[in-house]
């Protein structure tokens, strides 16, 4: 029997390596998979490479694992906000290495990553700062620029719904990231709001297919993030 | 002169979008344009977090923090909007199933390029988000922004100063003074404020502009 359920958040991330690439998702707290990361931080894995996004808010979730000095590089479109402060000491003292990725190249690097894809040409960022030192090329008339796919070890990913087999419904714009982290990780880990049984997610409604997602772990409703406001709603 | 203040030239910019467009707007002075879009017409906006028939921000104690637009305020969906995720939010700007976005800047050059994602000072943290995906995605690029700088300078440059967000992707430039097409034979001024002379506001820019049959403004 397929059973990608597992119990509790230590055994979720139990095996996160030094030196691994962590996917994490989320849209500043929308998506963000907030127990996953304070499990990761509990974990103790360092030298992390991070892709995300933002690169942390306030002082919670990937900001308290940039203040745990456990992460050696961020991937990201959109380091500074007003609340982005662990970030901004961190890389002013030249304690983090930044690669700054336009967001809709870094969506598309993750897509190819998990589509198999080698390698593309996308006309976001020709002639920019951000295209330096990158292969260019004209297709019919227009400027594009080689982008390469970003694999991941590990994904953290948050969803609304899962079963045992994988299969993933998330909730509103807290989907973001997470279906397509989910493919391009080799071990992608969900938490959920709810476990069903399997069938009773309807097949014409799942965005992530089970097979993209080795684990899932059932986490209550905190007061935290983005789930206050559904409290609230 | 009169000078158009942050609502009005929302309202100016928002004459322009037609019914049946799908729009979006960037953060800061372009989000004002929502507020004025004429309500006799259908206009979807798009969000690039993954939200298309965003509708406006939700009365106070019914905040839900999974719906928020690209600034992460809260928003509501309208009746047949939908959400996606990140890889085809973006596929639809760059595959040109947008028709419109409208961005702030802080420079916009002769020959359409734009500048709006950093100041390029050695000290800034660099954050680009999705600006340039949005200045080469759209069908049409439509910047928003005040003619001159706090100290008197012209946004409308020759060449940029600051770092681009992309080449010759600007259509139209609405600033409190003027409305502007950029075109393949340079800059064409279709409207001016009230008050102000072509030949001043072409003093005013220090760059080469053409009239169109020049209106009055807004």
């Amino acid at each position: 029997m397929i059973n990608k359920i597992v119990s509790t958040v230590s055994e979720a991330v139990a095996d996160i390596n030094d030196g691994a690439t962590v996917m994490i998702g989320g849209f500043g707290p929308a998506g963000q998979p907030a127990e996953l990361i304070d499990a990761l931080i509990a974990q103790g894995a360092k030298d992390l490479t991070i892709v995300n996004n933002n690169a942390g808010n306030g002082e919670t979730g990937l900001a308290a694992l940039l203040k745990a000095r456990r992460v050696r590089k961020i991937i990201c479109s959109f380091p500074r906000q007003v609340d982005s402060q662990v970030f901004d000491a961190l890389y002013r003292a030249g304690d983090i290495e930044l690669e700054l990725v336009p967001q809709g190249n870094l969506a598309e690097r993750i897509r190819a990553a998990g589509a198999g894809i080698g390698g593309f040409f996308t006309p976001t960022a020709y002639g920019t700062d951000l295209a330096k030192g990158k292969e260019t090329r004209l297709i019919n008339g227009r400027g594009y620029v080689l982008e390469f796919p970003i694999h991941a070890d590990f994904a953290l990913i948050k969803a609304e719904r899962g079963d045992r087999w994988g299969n993933l419904v998330y909730r509103k714009t807290a989907r973001n990231f997470g279906p397509i982290m989910a493919t391009a990780a080799r071990c992608a880990i969900a938490q959920v709001h709810e476990i069903v049984e399997l069938g009773t997610l309807d097949p014409e409604a799942i965005i992530t297919p089970g097979i993209f997602v080795k684990r899932v772990l059932r986490v209550e409703r905190s007061a935290a993030g983005s789930d206050a406001g559904i409290r609230a709603a | 002169m009169n000078k158009l203040n942050r609502d009005q030239m929302a309202a100016r910019v928002a004459r322009d979008i037609p019914e049946g467009a799908v729009v979006n707007l960037g953060i800061g002075l372009p989000t004002l344009v929502a507020n004025h879009l004429p309500r006799d017409r259908e206009i979807l906006l798009h969000s690039e977090n993954g939200v298309l028939g965003m509708g406006p921000a939700p009365a106070a104690g019914e905040e839900d923090y999974d719906l928020i637009n690209a600034g992460k305020q809260p928003v509501t969906l309208l009746r047949g909007g939908s959400f996606f995720h990140h890889a085809d939010s973006f596929g639809m700007m760059r595959g040109g199933h947008l028709d419109f976005c409208v961005l702030g800047a802080f420079q916009v050059s002769a020959c359409g390029d734009l500048a709006n994602w950093h100041t390029g000072a050695p000290d800034a943290i660099p954050a680009v988000g999705g600006a340039m995906d949005l200045a080469i995605g759209a069908k049409q690029v439509f910047v928003m922004m005040e003619h001159l700088t706090k100290q008197g300078e012209s946004k409308i440059v020759e060449h940029c100063s600051y770092p681009l967000t992309g080449v010759g992707c600007v259509n139209r430039i609405y600033t409190d003074l003027a409305v502007i097409d950029v075109t393949p034979q340079g800059l064409r001024v279709l409207e001016i404020v009230e008050g102000l002379s072509f030949e001043e506001l072409v003093r005013l820019s220090g760059v080469p502009m053409r009239r169109a049959q020049a209106k009055a403004y807004a």
